[in-house]
């Protein structure tokens, strides 16, 4: 293979040991003998992504290139891309040619970057297996029998096969994290705020955010820099200086004080898993950190809460999807209200259906002192353990998933069994502090995923601490073998 | 929480979703252990506790009012079901 990560075809690019439209046609090459099986696209976007490289070929020539020039990117099919299909892995958008980019796609364009595509995830951001597409799951690139994870789960398994060599994600309770976790890759999902949502079809306004999923954190970094910032267009986008996430990367972690949650190392985590994250502990104390147990009392109130909290936000977002200016309209609707209920039957997958109905019911008079309410109070108490625990710590590490990635269709009947995957994850997007997975081993020959979580705007400190493990350490290096 | 048929009948009119009468018995079923999970919340006491909205607690930012986009009408209703002379079509509301 030509270079597999952001960093080496940077610097192939710097070398001209190949060009960009090298580059790109390799990983295009890659995605048409691999993607029938893996299914991690729904859109290549071919000739766009051979024009961009061709005009980064000339940009580099010219000596001007920046960080991202000529690099090939895949996209999360979440992020509107002006006149390209932004399906969100629904029937509802199956037609939707996105009139405008995504501010984040807009920065990647400024940037030089080059896009090869849009990937596959769940309808609308909502499952943790990427099951939930319309257009089919995707498959684990360790074991094809697998789930990615989700929602993120077409972004991860395209870099875990090197089909790209980075893509974005989003994240609401997880959706960057555990995927990431499960296809052995790295992935950042960044304080509430840092990354624009503009263009970012909305599923859990107060918890969604962007971020990148790479092979490294030093790649998280590189691609970090571009997606964070201020965003006029998006409300509460926080206007806040980005610091140079790879000026902090090597900086000596002796002394960092590491912070251990009890409560997530509690009953449900796999035996395996434990060990993996137990050795990682011990690489840390290695690198001269000081592990600290901490306590997160309130940890076992995040799924309940996310589950109000979400689909609440969900069935608000999603009402906008009616039939009437975009999307899927049914035929012959014999009045408007037909229109609607049948264009909203016919567009929305089972999953999104359950979120909206759960949604709709916990905003509804009588109901809403008891469960939205109620969420938004424990909210704050979740929030409220993390500020206390980060008077003690400088970053708190659990695991990220309770077990290694499951069989297709092991979860798909019961949706509360779904919903308890995202156990480690949940909090911190409720509480919208910053997090990272990074590889830390294996069980079972299926990668095993290290959770990082930082204070708010912390994002440079964790790349940093994840950086310093993936210099001792070559889990985030090993890849599996589809060919 | 256990809901009935009719409760899952009476939310779906709320969230404008049409309801297929085979899938109701199991949609009733997975909705009401998903409200089961919530009801975990309740064992909790939080009298006193504001409820957060918002994870930095920030207020709405406001700009000043001044035109900002352009008009764009024929991009975007050429991704419009149905359109005539720049109006979205719909079923007659009004008899």
């Amino acid at each position: 293979m030509m270079a597999k990560t952001i960093k080496q075809i940077q610097q192939g690019l710097a070398q001209k040991k190949f060009s960009s439209v090298e580059i790109t046609q390799h990983f295009l090459d890659r995605i048409d003998s691999h993607n029938s099986t893996i299914n991690c696209f729904i859109t290549v976007t071919g000739e766009l992504a051979l024009q961009q490289a061709k005009s980064a070929d000339l940009v580099i020539a010219r000596g001007e290139a920046q960080a991202l020039t000529g690099i090939p990117l895949a996209h999360k099919d979440i992020f509107c891309t002006d006149g390209i299909k932004t399906s969100c892995a629904s029937r509802m958008l199956d037609n939707f040619i996105a009139p405008y980019d995504a501010t984040i796609i807009e920065k990647f364009k400024l940037g030089g970057a080059v896009m090869l595509g849009k990937t596959n995830m769940d309808e609308f951001a909502m499952g943790s297996s990427n099951e939930n597409s319309f257009y089919g799951p995707v498959a684990n690139p360790w074991d094809f029998e697998r789930v990615p994870g989700g929602s993120s789960g077409g972004s991860a398994a395209a870099v875990a096969a090197s089909l790209a060599p980075a893509a974005t994600g989003t994240d609401t309770g997880g959706s960057i994290r555990q995927p990431a976790a499960l296809c052995g890759i790295s992935g950042i999902k960044p304080t509430y705020g840092r990354v624009s949502r503009y263009g970012m079809i909305a599923f859990g306004s107060s918890l969604d955010q962007g971020g990148p999923l790479a092979h490294s954190a030093e790649d998280c970094a590189i691609l970090l820099q571009t997606m964070a910032g201020f965003d006029p267009r998006d409300s509460t986008s926080i206007d806040r200086a980005v610091p140079d996430y790879s000026e902090q990367l090597n900086a000596d972690i002796k002394g960092l004080k590491i912070g251990l949650p009890k409560e997530l190392f509690a009953e449900g985590l796999d035996s395996d898993v434990a060990k993996v994250i137990e050795t990682a502990i011990q690489e840390y104390r290695r690198l001269g950190a000081e592990v600290v147990d901490i306590q997160l009392p309130n940890s076992n109130l995040a799924i309940p809460v996310y589950y109000v909290v979400a689909p609440a936000e969900c069935s608000s977002n999603l009402s906008r999807f009616d039939g009437v200016r975009f999307g899927h309209r049914c035929d012959n609707p014999i009045d408007l209200e037909d229109l609607y209920k049948r264009s909203r039957a016919e567009g929305f997958g089972d999953e999104v259906k359950r979120r909206i109905m759960i949604g709709t019911y916990v905003l509804s008079a009588g109901y809403y002192d008891a469960y939205y309410l109620k969420a938004q109070q424990l909210r704050r108490l979740i929030k409220q353990d993390y500020e206390k625990a980060f008077e003690q710590v400088d970053v708190i590490l659990c695991p990220v998933t309770p077990e290694v990635a499951f069989k297709q269709g092991a979860k798909t009947d019961d949706p509360v069994s779904m919903y308890l995957q995202d156990i480690y994850t949940l909090s911190l997007n409720l509480a919208g502090l910053p997090g990272i997975s990074i590889p830390a081993g294996f069980s079972q020959q299926l990668p095993v995923g290290m959770q990082l979580i930082g204070n708010y705007f912390d994002e440079s400190r964790l790349l940093n601490v994840a950086h310093q493990f993936q210099q001792v350490t070559d889990w985030h290096l090993k890849a599996p073998e589809v060919g | 929480m256990t809901l009935k048929n009719e409760d899952v009948r009476n939310i779906a009119q709320l969230a404008r979703l049409q309801i297929d009468d085979s899938t109701i018995e199991q949609l009733t079923s997975d909705l009401s252990n998903i409200l089961a999970l919530a009801e975990q919340m309740k064992a909790m006491d939080t009298t006193n506790v504001i409820p957060m909205a918002h994870p930095m607690d920030a207020i709405q930012r406001l700009r000043d009012d001044e035109v900002t986009e352009t008009d764009q009408r024929d991009k975007f209703q050429g991704i419009a079901p149905d359109v005539e002379n720049g109006f979205y079509r719909v079923p007659k509301v009004i008899e």
